[in-house]
């Protein structure tokens, strides 16, 4: 547990890049091409040193959103906003070395693996744009709000999760961002067993879900392929689930579920709302 | 004379497969029930007696797995009949079921109903009809472009017709998927085969147009046995071969759009199937065609039941499956034909 605590913080160090001008001052024109980045960029008080955000980062609202692509990113068009740092979760298209090469600095935080690394991005974009001490605030608020809600929600053992990214019932296994969380709750996630292939994120088979009769289904498939209790309910066979019987159903946004920046809170909230509902 | 017993055996045997295939896919899964338990709980539910299972179990043969049994049955043979009418119709052996751009049409037809119809929205139910009508309004397009060209060998020009559309299709899809990042994630998984959520739902709205289409081919399977020898000598032989082509080009569409539209994008099955008949017993259509229904419904059966067991409990796609077998299989068919060559 340590080393791999360790492991984050030296990766989450190593990952800042330095290139060109030296950061004397706090950077004024912020670009962002990752949606958990605006997120937190935003909570830590930041937001108005924000120039632009890719065309993903749809929170929060008033969030400069652009056409900018983090998936397909186009260094010119980066570029074109004049901007001192720019905030990446992938280096797809090499655009890291691209910026580089323009002197302009950038800062790669990729999908945290569990909530430790998701505080340390938090901090580190705290510390590179001149917020550090509201960044540890947002910090120490989140990990209260989790630890509140936890105490609030009745530990039961034996209950199972299933968490449904996709309506043809990928999932995914505790070893995600999103497992862990469940892990938090004693939820025992079904989809570990299907993980045959280690890939943590399995397709799971109907017939497995029916027979697993998980306590929970969380539905991050909602917004993008429009599930919801009704549908899942109305799914051949799934009336046998007891999740389905209890209506303990969830629907969480499907960003807020994708995502590892402050909001990661609601998510917590929401997977204890649905929790109350089992066994009714 | 070995060819005619063996012939006349052929459709039995087909037929026995079939049967073998559908048992194994009513019997193997993830999820262990006992053979004479589900024997008993199919039957009852067929006859209206009380199943001799209860909740989840009984949820798992009737509801799951029987509709995803028939389903593979019903798509796997008109995807191999599909096939087999198309390497008919153009004489070329590597025509499939998409070679006049169903695919593309049927990728774009669900891209567009995802990016534009808001996910809550009741339309979404819409989502195959609209894969449905891209197949469609794409093979039509290339059989009008092809056939206008007037040319004497009508057949290549409609092949070069449907890689043309299926080019331009592709390219208007990757641009939408574009503009609506959003969608990848729902076009992909339902374009990679959907007979892992597939309930009796799909088998009710695929099976009139698959019905439609395995009479029409079959009907028409003398035809294509004098259109092997060219369309020239067909016509010689008084066939009306624009009109043949026509109709049997129609039939297969109609089959494989509606296949497409309920189980997405199965590759292969088209290709290996009729191939591997016409190794056995022989290139005629009489025999190729109702056999390529049958031993195409039990070989997707088969290759349904590796999908969802190979990585039980969890699921490999469909297309994965057919095209792993396919592949190395077709390099087998290439060699043959060369030494037919």
């Amino acid at each position: 547990m340590l080393h791999r605590l360790l492991a984050t913080v030296v990766a989450a160090c190593t990952l800042l890049l330095l290139a060109g001008p030296a950061p004397s001052a706090s950077p004024r024109r912020i670009v962002s091409l990752s949606p958990t980045a605006t997120e937190s960029l935003f909570a830590i008080g930041a937001g108005s040193q924000v120039v632009a955000v890719d065309d993903q980062s749809d929170y929060p609202k008033n969030a400069p959103r652009t056409k900018l692509s983090g998936f397909t990113p186009n260094v010119e068009a980066i570029a074109a906003y004049k901007p001192d740092l720019v905030v990446v979760s992938g280096n797809s298209g090499g655009v890291v070395d691209g910026l580089k090469k323009l002197n302009i600095r950038v800062l790669l935080q990729p999908a945290a693996g569990n909530l430790t690394g998701a505080y340390a991005q938090i901090r580190q974009l705290g510390a590179v744009t001149g917020h550090s001490r509201a960044a540890a605030k947002v910090v120490a608020n989140m990990k209260a709000r989790i630890a509140r809600t936890l105490a609030r929600t009745p530990k039961r053992s034996s209950l199972t999760v299933y968490h449904e990214l996709t309506p043809d019932y990928y999932s995914a296994t505790s070893k995600t961002f999103i497992g862990r969380i469940y892990s938090l709750f004693g939820l025992r996630n079904i989809a570990d067993a299907a993980d045959t292939t280690a890939s943590h994120y399995p397709q799971l088979s109907a017939e497995y879900i029916l027979a697993s009769n998980p306590s929970v289904i969380v539905l991050a498939d909602g917004r993008c392929c429009g599930q919801s209790a009704s549908t899942v309910s109305a799914r051949p066979g799934w009336k046998n689930i007891a999740a389905v019987r209890n209506r303990a159903i969830v629907r969480v946004d499907d960003s807020v579920a994708s995502r590892w920046g402050p909001r990661v809170v609601d998510f917590v909230r929401a997977v204890s709302a649905a929790l109350k509902w089992v066994d009714r | 004379m070995g060819r005619p017993l063996r012939n006349r055996l052929a459709l039995p045997l087909g037929f026995a497969f079939l049967i073998v295939a559908m048992l194994i896919g009513a019997l193997v899964g993830p999820v262990h029930i006992g053979v004479g338990d589900v024997l008993r709980a199919i039957g009852a539910h067929i006859f209206g007696l009380r199943s001799p299972l209860h909740g989840a179990s009984d949820a798992i043969v009737w509801e799951l797995r029987l509709p995803r049994v028939v389903l593979g049955v019903i798509v796997g043979g008109t995807l191999a009949a599909a096939g087999a009418a198309y390497q008919g119709v153009f004489r070329n052996p590597l025509a499939d079921p998409y070679l006049l751009g169903a695919a593309a049409g049927a990728g774009l037809g669900a891209t567009l109903a995802v990016a534009y119809i808001p996910s809550s929205a009741p339309q979404r139910d819409l989502l195959p009809l609209a894969a449905f009508a891209g197949a469609s309004v794409a093979v039509v397009a290339a059989y009008a472009l092809g056939s206008s060209t007037g040319s004497v060998s009508a057949s290549a020009s409609l092949v070069l017709a449907g890689v043309t559309i299926a080019a331009f299709f592709t390219a208007m899809q990757t641009f939408v998927q574009q503009q609506h990042l959003d969608t990848i994630q729902e076009v992909y998984s339902w374009l990679l085969g959907r007979l892992a959520t597939a309930g009796w739902r799909e088998v009710v709205i695929v099976l009139p147009y698959a019905l439609l289409s395995w009479v029409v081919i079959i009907l028409h399977r003398r035809y294509l046995d004098v259109l092997a020898v060219g369309d020239e000598e067909a016509a010689a032989l008084g066939v009306n071969v624009r009109r043949v082509r026509l109709l049997v080009v129609a039939a297969a569409t109609i089959g494989t759009a509606a296949a497409v539209a309920v189980s997405g994008l199965i590759a292969f099955v088209g290709i290996i199937v009729p191939h591997t008949i016409r190794l056995l017993v022989g290139g005629s259509y009489r025999l190729l065609l109702p056999l390529s229904i049958v031993v195409g419904g039990g070989f997707l059966v088969l290759a349904d039941v590796l999908a969802r067991t190979i990585v039980s409990p969890g699921e490999l796609p469909i297309g994965v499956v057919t095209a792993f077998f396919g592949a190395p299989f077709f390099a087998v068919v290439l060699r043959t034909s060369r030494r037919y060559g």
